[in-house]
């Protein structure tokens, strides 16, 4: 369940060569997902790797950050990637798939605009399942401490003695 | 030369809870000699022990024992197992909370008399008022170092201050000042001036709020009268046949059933477990709880009108740095039923981490709607309203028969519905909180609910009549003489301003009369 750095496994090349796009996400292989742009993968264990794809664009569809990178919703998701998680996770992502095929698309991932998987999620706001997801994406995506200077939130500052010394009221342009 | 009081000692005070309230209490009892045990149902946490990381510190510290709601209020809703972001911890909620220190406005000690009947409302004076409690108001803004009163300097002003003041005054706003704040300035007591580090709701790792953790307890334990017994949870109050209270049933840190006779018993449990604790030691002389005659025990739950304004800027703010509540705007305070509510409410900066504003800006909102808010989180500015909120009787703490706790105790439901002078009151902050932006070139404003209370008032309300309240002019219950309140749940009606220096106060006051009244041997 680690989340490697491809280019310590794969080459760039084998990745884009061996995968399928999925969303946010390439299936590589059995098992595996990795990111469009191969700066991230993935290995599953328990959930398919197509199902792991298609919770990674949901999690981005839910909370759409265009300057986030897909690694950050990777990480908020990979959690469910248990024996005791997948069961639910998979019912859940075959019942956003088939509802996404009966508005004629291939499936959730295979429909091209986020309106259009929005429009599938809004259906299915009030479900246990997307519940947990938007649930789970608050505390998943937004306290990683590495996604906080995306946002320009500072974090912690008593190890630098608060902002005393440091632009507490530094604002310049009212 | 911390005490050691022995479980059958009945000379003992027995304060239950140990923040504002309780923490202060025991700190004076024990400076006046008096002996004190203290429950605390959390452990010690210091300044080198708090984090600056809202959820690591929220699993520290926040009360998270089962608890459950119910009503029309959206907290219900969204945080339906938490209905109030309060501390366990020795020193209570003074760890968490801003250290906004305000005193009551003399009209206020008087609601149902200045406000007149209001439908649907319980509203009543309060057996005391301003000129009664102004001593003890100065001896509590003295113990806290309150900015802005004696020779006391206010704090300087950070940036999401300055945004504010500018928008006030541009509104024609007059009373806009950095606060009158329970964080130092400047050195005071011993304890350090602020660093401006943030993080205000996690506990002060320098110490310049005040807190009880770090200066009522330590205080009060030096005098030798004073121990506190932390992570012991009470779980009800034992009377003789006399009706007199005898003695604290307790939950030790093992779990272990524990009995501390008393001289006489405190509650300072806060406003959710004071009334749970009495109501769960209903016995059979007292079938409905102790000290609950009147019915009112648990009744007239007052949480302020809360509710957010964040707004939007073209360039940062960074509203983060600095004191969390680091100014006020008062000219809102007032009552003036022109504005179709009675009563009034202080406008006061907040501040959220990226973590928490996630969590409470919109609870439940996905989608670009709410992303793009957060994307500009360090262009945000933010205000939060507090304003009066009318007593109501069906606002209220009761036992949930259905849910237990860990020590198999019934947990408290509060239930909470807005009063339509609450929506009122709500509406109009709101459009003055989004005016006062809009007039610094906001490009959007973010009227945000309520989060989970953290003023919870009224419970076992002071009253004149004891068929009205539970307690009367120094905390003592109507029906139990050795009984005291000792926290914001004797609050008669919740005013606009925060509560706590009121809460020091009385606690003030009240260790006073009891010391006053043991040595009488009327107690």
């Amino acid at each position: 369940m680690t989340l490697q750095n491809a280019r310590s496994g794969l080459t760039r090349r084998q990745l884009l060569a061996r995968s399928v796009a999925a969303g946010a996400a390439l299936v590589v292989g059995p098992g595996f997902i990795a990111g469009n742009d191969a700066a991230w993968a993935l290995e599953t264990t328990a959930l398919k790797p197509e199902t792991m794809a298609t919770l990674v664009q949901m999690a981005r569809d839910i909370y759409p950050h265009d300057h986030v990178p897909t690694e950050f919703y990777v990480v908020a998701v990979k959690g469910y990637d248990t024996p005791e998680a997948a069961p639910g996770i998979e019912a859940g992502i075959a019942a956003l798939d088939a509802a996404a095929q009966g508005k004629g698309f291939s499936s959730y991932v295979g429909a091209g605009w986020e309106r259009d998987r929005v429009d599938l999620l809004r259906a299915m706001e009030d479900s246990a399942f997307f519940q947990k997801i938007r649930g789970g994406l608050v505390t998943g995506l937004y306290n990683q401490k590495a996604v906080w200077p995306l946002f320009g939130y500072e974090g912690e500052s008593f190890s630098q003695g608060g902002y005393i010394e440091r632009g507490f009221d530094d604002i310049n342009w009212l | 030369m911390v005490a050691k009081f022995d479980q059958t000692d009945s000379s003992v005070v027995v304060i239950i809870g140990t923040g504002a309230g309780g923490g202060v209490l025991a700190n004076e009892l024990a400076q006046k000699g008096v002996k004190v045990v203290a429950l605390e149902a959390g452990g010690r946490y210091l300044p080198e022990d708090y984090v600056n990381d809202e959820w690591e510190s929220f699993g520290q510290l926040a009360w998270l024992d089962p608890r459950t709601t119910s009503g029309d209020w959206r907290v219900a809703r969204d945080f339906s197992g938490l209905p109030a972001w309060i501390v366990k911890a020795v020193g209570g909620t003074t760890t968490h909370w801003a250290g906004a220190s305000l005193r009551f406005q003399d009209h206020e000690w008087k609601a149902l008399t200045t406000y007149g009947r209001v439908d649907g409302a319980s509203l009543l004076d309060w057996p005391i008022d301003g000129a009664e409690m102004a001593p003890w108001y100065d001896r509590a803004e003295s113990k806290l170092g309150v900015t802005r009163t004696g020779d006391r300097p206010g704090l300087p002003g950070n940036n999401n201050y300055k945004v504010l003041e500018k928008g006030a005054l541009a509104l024609g706003y007059k009373e806009v000042h950095t606060g009158r704040m329970a964080i130092n300035a400047l050195e005071y007591d011993n304890r350090m001036a602020c660093q401006q580090t943030g993080f205000c709701f996690q506990g002060c790792k320098w110490g310049a709020k005040w807190s009880a953790a770090y200066t009522e307890i330590p205080a009060g334990e030096a005098t030798g009268n004073l121990e506190v017994r932390e992570r012991c949870h009470a779980a009800r109050i034992e009377h003789d046949d006399s009706g007199k209270v005898t003695a604290v049933v307790y939950f030790d840190a093992e779990g272990k059933e524990q009995r501390q006779a008393a001289r006489i018993v405190c509650v300072a449990g806060n406003s959710i477990e004071s009334p749970r604790l009495l109501l769960n030691s209903a016995s059979p002389m007292f079938p409905d709880g102790l000290a609950n005659s009147s019915g009112q025990v648990g009744r007239n739950y007052m949480r302020h009108v809360t509710g957010s304004v964040y707004a939007v800027f073209d360039k940062p703010v960074r509203m983060w740095r600095g004191t969390t509540m680091a100014g006020i705007i008062q000219d809102e305070a007032r009552n003036d039923p022109a504005r179709g509510f009675v009563g009034g409410y202080e406008l006061e900066t907040l501040s959220l981490g990226l973590p928490f504003m996630a969590a409470f800006l919109d609870p439940g909102g996905w989608g670009r709607e709410f992303t793009t808010a957060l994307d500009s989180y360090q262009n945000m500015a933010g205000m939060w309203i507090v304003g009066e909120d009318m007593p109501q009787e069906t606002n209220r703490v009761s036992l949930n028969s259905e849910v237990k706790d860990q020590f198999g105790l019934p947990a408290p439901n509060v239930n909470f519905s807005d009063h339509p002078n609450d929506i009122a009151m709500r509406n109009h902050a709101y459009k003055q909180g989004m005016a006062i932006y809009n007039a610094v070139g906001a490009t959007r404003t973010l009227p945000t609910p309520p989060y989970p209370s953290t003023h919870n008032l009224g419970t076992n309300r002071m009253s004149e009549n004891p068929r009205e309240g539970v307690v009367n002019r120094w905390g003592q219950t109507h029906d139990i003489p050795n009984l005291f309140i000792s926290d914001g749940s004797q609050f008669t009606t919740g005013a606009a301003e925060n509560p706590t220096l009121t809460i020091v106060a009385l606690a003030i006051r009240q260790a006073d009369h009891i010391a006053r009244e043991m040595s009488a041997n009327t107690l």
